[in-house]
């Protein structure tokens, strides 16, 4: 993956520029040293790293705002960053950027159980969010399996999702309002605790817009009350195509789980070896979660359960207890950890229509043949987001580069059945010069469109999203400092 | 009338049209000014192009008539989650709405609440711009965050951005059963106070309204059978402090009174000038003594349907409020006056202005529906 190179006319200016900021802004929020910048080279795609010309932290909106002003005014590129979990190189820095982190942003603003709905600054982390209502009985509903470290920053960014997404949607779905600074230091108020904003909708638009229109520092989320219980079933299958077609009649028959995750055989082996949560070796494995009253639960599973004997199981589980709920998610929860164990892995994220599982997952076998590369699947079923994780050396040489090559071909695949390149985690760097293979260049070309209305200089964390061919003339722009 | 019978043929029309165009779906949503310009209508991009009920997804032309996707949906037992208003009860329009035209509107209803807007459940689209040129964004699949999402910015531009040729859904489970929990006599505040109460269980209440002139208050549940019944039970113990619960269990009543709910059919054919605010639900007691007029509480209080007298400029009369008003129903001399659409911030009316010219340069796509 390319990173355009750094503009030395910025790296020449680097002490003029980091002296206006620390002029401006508190004296801690300023990160300028060599050795103390280099903690944020990074993501959570580690194979990519380049430490940035200065990081800012600022602790207000105001502060925030304060440098994107100098910024702006001095051409300098900035990347938006909350906790730098991204998988897909999003908040990845180059030489002349400077990072601006929500990090020390992280209070709650408000709570108002009443109108169902909590205000945060952005910093805060997604597991955080919920922890501040579940006293009450309330919480927010998409849940990253990053959700300890992840913050609302990033999640609003990435339009992150979760397990439990079917029945509750995606972060787009859940947010109310947000306040941005424009890259020019302009703050600007969206929404808000009533529904649905007036106007065109820009908070749609700023959602999933990977840090590119705006950096957003407070947020108005919904917030749910809990349900009574939940609980999962796990199911085995002898073939992916029959674990498929359980999931499809599932959905037909009305039922609506919060969650159905699936997990191939070498996703079972790795997990079962790491975490012995005790699941039956077979071809595939569904676990199927429902909510309710424990009367409501014990009518949805009785119908699931119906289903899936019709398609002969060769193991049919439900828990019987907390403590067998817990050993049922044990592994799933545990599945990237196991992976990580054995070998360095790559993470995808395509998603596909439901009705193309057994095809897509055979062909990914072919392809791990051709490519000697094992890949392990785990994914969220019930939307068809897929998580393969592609197994490599990243010690061998050329390994990384084989094993991008794979991710890339998987990805066609999932167009090419009328799927997409990521569900939930983002561009970023990462698929940014796949984006031609979903879509046309005027499609592409209407996109830009939007940041250009946003930031019309493309110093918002240019060099992602879009292939860096498509989006050089912009990014180029002479810019007068 | 330019009536495409095709994206490509609407492309055409587009790129060659040498003045503005008034787009049309059914034509049933008349509302905002009326715009100057060749009609062009989407009525002719028909029909539904994919269906599959087990990935709960819908893709269908812009023209596709609304009650067609409802029948194909029905058939499966699914149906769209945001359940769309039929604007024809209220504004005595005659024709069918088509798809694109809810999306165009993000019209949505009483189940907005829960299941949220059209723009929720919206998953992709393609358009024309006013260039001409045929855009595609999102697609078929229901979790998607592949380049930024023009398909949220779409729904509700009412055809100011592009024309709609193609538009795509997530659809639910249509349920087994209903049932409507009905306390009287309630004043607004307590209205307001118990309508939070049920949204605020785990009882999923998916309708919460509150009709001030009936005296009632109105809460919705759905799903399996034995689910209906018991969560019913357990929201009239809930809400016992507040009155006498009574419920409706009759599927057809229960689909009847919230179909007229949704389409404000109180107010149809009725004297006066019609208004939606979009408010936090728990400033809606104090809203409605500002509005004065007749009105209806709907999403719990977060939004007020009011009757004004003819040519009442409400906005005026709220002055500086959190929300918006939007007015859709009055005759032309007062739509002529009052903007439609609450005006922004001047920072967001710039970017939206931004924006429009981008995707419409020479400001040929339903010029002024949004911003006069
Ligand atoms: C083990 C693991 C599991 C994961 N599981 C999931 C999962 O289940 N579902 C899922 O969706 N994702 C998952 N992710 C991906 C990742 O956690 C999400 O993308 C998350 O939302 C990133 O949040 P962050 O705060 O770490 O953002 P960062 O990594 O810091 O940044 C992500 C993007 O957001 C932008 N950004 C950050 N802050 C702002 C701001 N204030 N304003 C504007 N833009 C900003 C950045 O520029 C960047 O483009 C997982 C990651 C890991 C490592």
């Amino acid at each position: 993956m390319d990173m355009p190179s750094p503009d030395t006319r910025i790296l020449s200016r680097k002490s003029r520029i980091v002296e206006r900021l620390a002029a401006a802004l508190p004296k801690a929020a300023v990160i300028h040293d060599d050795a103390e910048v280099r903690a944020y080279e990074c993501d959570a795609l580690t194979a990519y790293r380049c430490p940035p010309l200065a990081v800012v932290l600022p602790s207000s909106t105001q502060e925030v705002a304060i440098a994107l002003q100098i910024c702006h005014a001095e051409g300098v590129p900035v990347v938006p960053r909350g906790s730098g979990t991204s998988l897909a190189g999003g908040a990845l820095p180059t030489a002349d950027s400077v990072i601006l982190g929500v990090s020390r942003m992280n209070r709650v603003l408000e709570t108002d159980y009443d109108n169902r709905f909590i205000r945060v600054q952005t910093g805060r982390t997604n597991l955080s969010v919920t922890g501040a209502v579940e006293q009450d009985d309330f919480f927010y509903a998409p849940d990253p399996s990053s959700q300890l470290a992840c913050a609302i920053a990033g999640n609003i960014a990435m339009n992150s999702g979760g397990a439990h997404c079917l029945k509750y949607g995606v972060t787009t779905n859940n947010l109310l309002g947000v306040t941005m600074v424009t890259m020019a230091g302009e703050i600007l108020e969206i929404g808000g605790a009533h529904m649905d904003a007036g106007g065109y909708d820009l908070l749609g638009v700023i959602c999933g817009s990977e840090g590119q229109l705006g950096v957003v520092t407070e947020a108005t989320l919904r917030i749910l009350p809990k349900p009574e219980g939940a609980r999962p079933v796990l199911m085995g299958f002898d073939a992916n195509e029959v674990a498929g077609a359980c999931v499809s009649d599932i959905i037909k028959a009305g039922v609506l789980p919060v969650a159905i995750e699936f997990m191939d055989r070498p996703c079972i082996e790795a997990t079962e070896a790491f975490a012995k949560a005790g699941y039956p070796m077979c071809e595939a494995l569904l676990i199927v979660e429902v909510e309710g009253s424990p009367a409501e639960i014990d009518e949805q599973l009785a119908l699931i359960k119906q289903i899936a004997q019709t398609h002969n199981p060769v193991a049919l589980r439900e828990a019987q207890s907390e403590d067998e709920a817990k050993r049922i998610w044990l592994g799933r929860k545990s599945a990237f950890g196991a992976m990580g164990q054995i070998n360095d892995y790559m993470c995808l994220d395509g998603t596909i229509p439901v009705s193309s599982l057994p095809y897509v997952l055979r062909r990914i076998g072919e392809m791990s043949k051709e490519y000697g590369l094992g890949v392990a699947n785990v994914f969220h079923a019930g939307d068809g987001n897929m998580h393969p994780l592609i197994l490599f050396d990243a010690n061998k040489p050329g390994d990384l580069e084989l094993c991008e090559a794979f991710g890339a071909d998987i990805l066609k695949l999932c167009v090419e059945v009328g799927g997409c390149l990521t569900g939930e985690h983002g561009v970023g760097i990462e698929k940014r010069d796949l984006m031609s293979v979903q879509f046309a260049p005027e499609d592409l070309e209407a996109q830009m469109r939007v940041k250009d209305v946003f930031d019309p200089d493309w110093l918002l964390n240019p060099a992602k999203v879009f292939p860096l061919a498509t989006s050089q003339s912009r990014r180029q722009r002479d810019f007068a400092a | 009338m330019l009536s495409p019978a095709t994206e490509a043929e609407l492309s055409e029309i587009v790129a060659g049209a040498t003045g503005p165009l008034r787009v049309m779906g059914g034509g049933t949503r008349a509302i905002g000014q009326a715009v100057l310009g060749e009609a062009v209508s989407v009525a002719g991009l028909r029909g539904v192009a994919l269906y599959e009920p087990g990935a709960l997804t819908i893709v269908a032309r812009a023209g596709t008539p609304l009650a067609e996707i409802e029948a194909v949906l029905a058939a499966e037992g699914q149906r769209l989650p945001f359940e769309p208003m039929d604007h024809r009860v209220l504004l005595g329009t005659t024709g069918a709405p088509t798809i694109g035209g809810v999306v165009a509107a993000n019209v949505s209803g009483p189940r907005r609440i829960q299941a949220g807007a059209a723009r929720d459940s919206l998953i992709g689209l393609r358009f024309v711009d006013g260039r001409g040129t045929v855009i595609k964004n999102g697609g078929r699949v229901m979790k998607n965050v592949t380049g930024y999402d023009l398909v949220k910015l779409m729904a509700g531009s009412w055809g100011t951005l592009g024309i709609l040729s193609e538009v795509a859904f997530k659809v639910l489970p249509a349920p087994a059963a209903a049932a409507c929990l009905v306390i009287t006599g309630l004043s607004d505040a307590r209205a307001v106070a118990a309508m939070a109460a049920a949204l605020g269980s785990p009882f999923e209440v998916n309708g919460a309204a509150h009709l001030p002139d009936a005296g009632q208050t109105l809460l919705r549940i759905e799903g399996f059978a034995t689910s209906v019944a018991y969560r019913a039970e357990q929201l009239a113990k809930l809400l016992a402090p507040y009155g006498v619960v009574k419920v409706i269990t009759d599927a057809a009543q229960v689909a009847a009174l919230w179909r007229d709910l949704r389409d404000v059919k109180a107010f149809a054919g009725r004297v006066g000038d019609v208004w939606r605010v979009s408010i936090k639900p728990s400033d809606a007691p104090a809203m409605a003594a500002r509005i004065g007029g007749e009105v209806m509480f709907d999403l719990g209080g977060g939004l007020i349907w009011a009757l004004v007298p003819v040519g009442t400029d409400l906005r005026a009369q709220l002055g500086d409020f959190k929300g918006h008003a939007t007015l859709i129903r009055a005759d032309a001399a007062t739509r002529a006056r009052i903007a439609t659409f609450q005006p922004e911030a001047p920072a967001l009316a710039a970017i939206a202005a931004a924006l429009r010219a981008q995707f419409d340069p020479r400001g040929i796509l339903n010029p002024g529906l949004m911003t006069s």
